[in-house]
């Protein structure tokens, strides 16, 4: 799980007692409290999704349990002006991005226009990716149109244990290295992809040393202890944006849900090694740390999950109140100069449509 | 007219030359892009004229060169890709099948894919193993792309600046049996030729010859032995291949009644096949006999040896023309 040649950072212990020097922003109440609260946040947004799922309502959707600390982290890190190239299991630092939790929903709704984002804090982030590790290189990308500008800004891309087996990610490594690209990649190690778990995946004892051949500052963090993530993360971003290079960070975690909702975890993976993990998971960490300071009790706990299944609430009702999008959009974003040899093959999708009585499905 | 001449490698270094210079958006990338100036010369001297932040010699990794585009193109530059041969694309292919194609479509037009990825297609220059693909159906089939193939420099050249001014991604590829063949004289004048358009070459009334790439010189040269048997072939050009220009293809069979589509890439799944499906389906009451394909064979490109094989030749062609003359 780890090599003396990669560094690793954790402040608090699983009981959220501290177990290193703190960093600065543990004394930074006001950002303990909304790291604490967007975890919290985030964590309902993931169980009214499920439900929402098993009802019926949207499809499959891929929760984030036990990964909170490492998406609040870095939404909390970034800057309005950096770029995020997320993968599938960011919820958490999408919807600190400005993303709404009704566009979310609507996106695993089945919904391309829950891609569109309204806010123009998430402007030109890029929507979630599904081919895994190609966004590696999508922030590549990204980071040297930065470069070639001369701007200051700094792109952060996620993705997940799996992912670091794959070319997409070592091509993105490899020339993140090569170009000193204002770029971190942060990996999401939750121990499983799907059913193949992080011992199968890599021979590697850790996922950071990837870096090292790519020629770039790889390390490890606890990534249920938010106050290492931020920590490390915001450190990285910094750099990047003053043009001292890329970092590879890789949070330890574990999910402690199924892969998605169209998954069962129980097939393959044993119920201790789940419950064992339970007492590592980073929203009572923090909430043991916050508490010990005097800045967190029952009350403020009782008030914050009332708050957010409010908020919860009114989000599912957006949702539920957004219309059926028009049959003619599959047409209308394929291209921006529409062609007109498509002209005809539009006809025959209004025809069907209309075969349909006005609607998308028979 | 100024009287210098280009070929076609020659014309698609002016058009990107004058890319670059009128779009500071405009990046070229690519393995040996830069100092060398491509391995075909399509590059020379633009890192000289633009600087090495816009000419730029990646790490050799196909998959990287499909997604750093995605990247830079979704931040409003217009990367223009070199891939050094076709038969290398395919690494980079899922960026521009799951993404590229696709970035527009997904975020309902908040951000889109201004990329084109060059590519040296075809047979017929005693190159390795894997240097002669003609694989164009595989991408043709992807929605959300534009695949343009020119036959000749001044069409390299004009859709060349309309495929880079395009705000979608654009598969360009360029028939490297044509690099140096037949030069012609050329106005940089930074004028934009069509895309979803096809270009009919040559006027008749007798039968349609559809072609794209470097098999439009061999159709060419065929439809010249009708005409001195009396027949007058009506040569498309097809050049876009995807969207394909139907109507210029249908307008052209209703008027002649015959048909034969020439392509260098194998048989099976081939556009000929699409484009003769497709020429049925709106036009088969005024067809006079049935249509015909001239192509390779559904086998790779032979080593250089039985190169000529596999290629389209122009007594193939005519043979094709002599079955559909022969119906009555």
């Amino acid at each position: 799980m780890h090599d003396p040649a990669i560094p690793f950072t954790r402040f608090l212990d699983p009981d959220g007692r501290p177990c290193a020097a703190l960093p600065p922003c543990a004394d930074d109440a006001e950002l303990l409290e909304r790291l604490y609260r967007q975890m919290v946040l985030t964590r309902l947004f993931d169980q009214k999704a499920v439900a929402l799922q098993r009802t019926g309502r949207i499809g499959t959707f891929a929760q984030g349990l036990g990964q909170e600390a490492i998406g609040v982290a870095l939404g909390a890190a970034l800057r309005p002006d950096d770029v995020l190239v997320p993968y599938y299991r960011d919820t958490g630092v999408q919807l600190m991005r400005g993303a709404r939790m009704e566009e979310v929903l609507l996106y695993w709704g089945g919904d391309e226009r829950g891609s569109a984002f309204a806010d123009p804090l998430a402007r030109e982030d890029f929507p979630i990716c599904v081919p895994i590790a190609t966004q590696a290189l999508h922030a590549c990308g990204v980071a040297a149109a930065m470069r070639i500008r001369d701007q200051h800004r700094a792109v952060a891309t996620t993705c997940g244990d799996g992912a670091t087996s794959k070319g997409d990610f070592l091509e993105a490594l490899n020339v993140a290295g090569a170009w000193q690209l204002p770029v971190v990649f942060i990996i999401n190690n939750n121990q499983w992809a799907i059913s193949v778990p992080r011992s199968l995946q890599c021979g590697a004892p850790t996922l950071a040393q990837k870096a090292v051949g790519a020629g770039i500052p790889g390390e490890q963090v606890d990534g249920n202890d938010v106050l290492a993530v931020y920590t490390r993360i915001q450190a990285a971003l910094e750099r990047a944006r003053q043009g001292k290079g890329p970092t590879l960070i890789e949070c330890l975690s574990y999910r402690l849900s199924d892969h998605t909702t169209a998954d069962d975890a129980s097939r393959y993976r044993p119920n201790e090694e789940v419950s064992a993990a339970w007492a590592r998971e980073p929203i009572k960490r923090l909430q043991a740390f916050l508490a010990s300071r005097g800045n967190w009790n029952e009350q403020r706990e009782q008030d914050l999950i009332e708050h957010c299944q409010a908020q919860l609430q009114l989000a599912v009702e957006r949702f539920e109140r957004i219309g059926e999008p028009d049959p003619d959009q599959v047409f209308e974003h394929l291209y921006q100069r529409w062609p007109t040899p498509l002209a005809e093959q539009r006809e025959q999708m209004r025809e069907r449509v209309a075969r349909r009585g006005g609607q998308a499905h028979e | 007219m100024s009287d210098k001449t280009y070929s076609l490698v020659e014309a698609v270094n002016l058009a990107l030359a004058r890319a670059m210079a009128d779009d500071e958006n405009v990046v070229v990338l690519g393995e040996d892009v830069g100092v060398n100036g491509g391995v075909f010369r399509a590059t020379l001297g633009l890192r000289e004229r633009f600087g090495r932040k816009r000419v730029i010699d990646t790490p050799l990794a196909e998959t990287m060169l499909g997604g750093l585009a995605v990247g830079m193109a979704a931040q409003g530059l217009k990367p223009v890709v070199e891939i050094q041969f076709m038969g290398f694309i395919y690494a980079a292919m899922e960026h521009l099948v799951s993404h590229a194609s696709r970035l527009r479509n997904r975020t309902r037009g908040r951000l889109s894919c201004p990329l084109v990825m060059r590519t040296p297609m075809g047979a017929g220059i005693r190159a390795p193993e894997h240097h002669s693909e003609s694989t164009e159906a595989l991408f043709a089939h992807i929605p959300g792309l534009r695949v343009v193939v020119p036959s000749s420099p001044a069409r390299a050249y004009g859709l060349l600046l309309a495929a880079i001014d395009d705000p979608d991604p654009v598969l360009f590829l360029e028939p490297t049996r044509l690099y140096r063949m037949n030069p012609q004289p050329l106005q940089d004048d930074g004028q934009r030729l069509p895309l979803d358009s096809c270009f009919t070459l040559r006027e008749g009334q007798d039968l349609t010859l559809v072609s794209w790439g470097a098999s439009v010189h061999e159709t060419l040269q065929a439809a010249a032995r009708l005409a001195e048997q009396g027949v007058e072939a009506e040569v498309i050009d097809v050049a876009c291949l995807k969207p394909l220009d139907l109507d210029t293809l249908e307008a052209s069979l209703r008027k002649t009644g015959r048909c034969v589509i020439v392509h260098e890439a194998p048989r099976s799944g081939g556009l000929g096949g699409e484009i003769a499906a497709s020429l049925y389906e709106r036009a088969w009451l005024d067809l006079r006999a049935p249509i015909q394909r001239v192509t390779a064979p559904d086998i790779p490109p032979p080593l250089y040896r039985l190169e000529q094989l596999y290629l389209p030749g122009v007594e193939d062609i005519l043979a094709a023309c002599e079955t559909v003359l022969d119906y009555a």
